[in-house]
């Protein structure tokens, strides 16, 4: 489907990375940081935001979302502070794709209602809203369900909705959390098609704790452990960071649970 | 103003590709025909003439294309009602305004009637006016009752318009009926009106403190307390649904609204959700 080209898409970025993170803190509850001082840099491409349960990844890419304000630190998106108010705000979460790891839905809604709703809690443009919606609901592959209720959905069809409704208005970072929990290998295959795609103009962001989704379809791989970062770098850097007296079944996996106990090890814990 | 249009010695060669024109004439004749249509037409032309392999290629293009875009399947008209009606409501809100619209009419029929079980003999629309509204804007923006809360929290269109929305749709559907109610049982709007805004604004300031579910569930408390117990206790009309009283409910609805204003900014976070 064609889509005009507005102002918005030729006119010259001013700033050198979608998401740039300086000392980043963020709470959660009364007292613990769940990201406790971060330093990040994101351009366009696929980052797989790796790390174990409970390392806080969510709790980053709330604070990327917007819906969570830091507690410290600087977090610029696209140039513009993160925790402005205002027009401002509102205009950068235009260009924010967010998929929260519970994606919740209302069942008696179809695909297409759903999706048209979330393009209007977006602000798309009225005249715009058709045309998205059916460009969003064709990427993820559901044009033929789009009338169907979404009661009606499997869980993986349910999730591609979920990534539907995050990509309906073209944003300029794509926050996905844990987007590939409960599809099956096929689907799985077609969604990190999708990533590579979007990730051509779009800075995406891709948390998981499956190392072989990063490993197919992210051009870098941020490692989060205990609220900081432990390691950024392509898939080959972690690859060649692990040894075979590591744990894993992969190369990846291996470089993967040497940079993991190394940040064990700093801590003094082993 | 007269325009000085491409030579034809110049489009010819566009047409043709290749090395033939500067780098500098490529660029001056492409930001001239981002403007004028006339040369658009004419290198269109000249492609036909000048590389009829590419516009060969072009035709092929076409050709196999066509029957591609008539195959895909037409965008069927929104349904006009639930958009609109998705402004102001969310589905899970539906049921809520169901129940406090029933027992509205409930209490009416026990009015009518004259049954009265143990509620006192005060009027009965008095009695849960507060509550009703609060109950509705819970249901409007929670963490429990709202599954897409997550998403509507990080929309751009989250915040306090949102809300007062919402609000504004649940005083819509809740108000009618208890005003119905209460010119039947010949009570003053005034009187449950006052304390209902009250409740709902206290709700709304509240909820940008604790979250607004805590909040409500907080102002259920209250109002168990300063209404419902001491007209139980006493079987009259307590106090604070006096006359006498409604300059407090008015001086805690100005309260609220100052509160709601001043932390607006709190509704475009997840923590109003809780
Ligand atoms: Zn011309």
């Amino acid at each position: 489907m064609m889509r005009a080209v507005g102002a918005a898409d030729i006119a010259p970025r001013t700033y050198a990375w979608e998401i740039r993170a300086g000392g980043l803190k963020v709470r959660v509850g009364a007292k613990r940081m769940a990201v406790d001082g971060l330093d990040l840099s994101l351009g366009t491409g696929v980052h797989g935001l790796l790390g174990p349960n409970g390392a806080g990844k969510t709790t980053l890419i709330r604070a990327l979302a917007t819906v969570l304000r830091p507690a410290a630190g600087s977090l610029e998106l696209l140039g513009e502070p993160a925790g402005g108010t205002g027009e401002a705000h509102r205009a950068l979460r235009r260009r924010i794709g967010y998929l929260p790891q519970e994606f919740g839905y209302y069942k008696r809604f179809t695909v297409r209602e759903f999706v048209e709703y979330m393009a209007w809690l977006k602000e798309v443009p009225k005249a715009d809203v058709p045309a998205a919606v059916q460009r969003a609901v064709e990427r993820v592959g559901l044009a033929d369900r789009a009338e169907d209720r979404m009661k009606t959905l499997s869980g993986g069809m349910v999730r591609r909705v979920g990534i539907a409704q995050a990509i309906v208005n073209d944003p300029a970072i794509l926050l996905l959390d844990e987007p590939t929990a409960g599809l099956d290998p096929a689907q799985r295959l077609r969604f990190r098609e999708l990533l590579q795609e979007l990730g051509a103009d779009t800075c995406v962001v891709v948390s998981t704790h499956l190392v072989e989704d990063v490993a197919a379809a992210c051009t870098d791989v941020v490692l989060f452990a205990e609220g900081r970062l432990r390691f950024q770098g392509t898939p080959d850097d972690l690859a060649a960071a692990g040894g075979p007296e590591h744990v894993g079944d992969s190369p990846l996996e291996r470089g993967y649970s040497a940079l993991l106990l190394d940040s064990a090890q700093e801590r003094g814990t082993w | 103003m007269s325009v000085e249009h491409a030579s034809t010695r110049i489009v010819d060669a566009y047409a043709r590709g290749g090395e033939e024109l500067a780098a500098d004439e490529v660029w001056a004749l492409e930001a001239h025909l981002e403007t004028c249509g006339a040369c658009r037409e004419r290198l269109s032309a000249a492609v036909t003439s000048e590389a009829p392999a590419l516009a060969s290629l072009v035709g092929t293009v076409w050709s196999e294309l066509e029957p591609h875009l008539a195959a895909t399947v037409p965008v069927p008209p929104r349904r006009r009602w639930s958009a609109a009606l998705t402004a102001w409501l969310t589905p899970v809100m539906v049921p809520w305004l169901a129940t406090a619209v029933s027992v509205t009419l409930i209490a009416l029929l026990l009015e009518v009637t004259g049954v009265r079980p143990g509620l006192g003999n005060g009027p009965l629309v008095l009695l849960f006016a507060p509550l009703l509204p609060v109950c509705g804007v819970a249901a409007s923006w929670s963490r429990g009752l709202d599954p897409a809360y997550e998403l509507t929290a990080s929309a751009p269109r989250a915040g306090l318009p949102l809300v007062l929305r919402r609000t504004a749709a649940v005083l819509g559907v809740v108000i009618p009926p208890l005003l119905v109610g209460s010119w039947a049982t010949g009570v003053s709007a005034g009187q449950w009106l006052l304390p209902a805004l009250a409740f709902t604004s206290a709700a709304l300031a509240l909820g940008t403190v604790v979250g607004v579910t805590r909040a409500c569930a907080a102002l259920a408390v209250v109002w168990a307390a300063v209404v419902l117990a001491p007209t139980l206790a006493t079987g009259r009309t307590t106090f604070a649904l006096q006359p006498d009283g409604m300059p407090v409910w008015g001086l805690l609805l100005a309260l609220g609204a100052g509160v709601v204003a001043v932390r607006k900014d709190a509704y475009s976070l997840l923590g109003t959700h809780r």
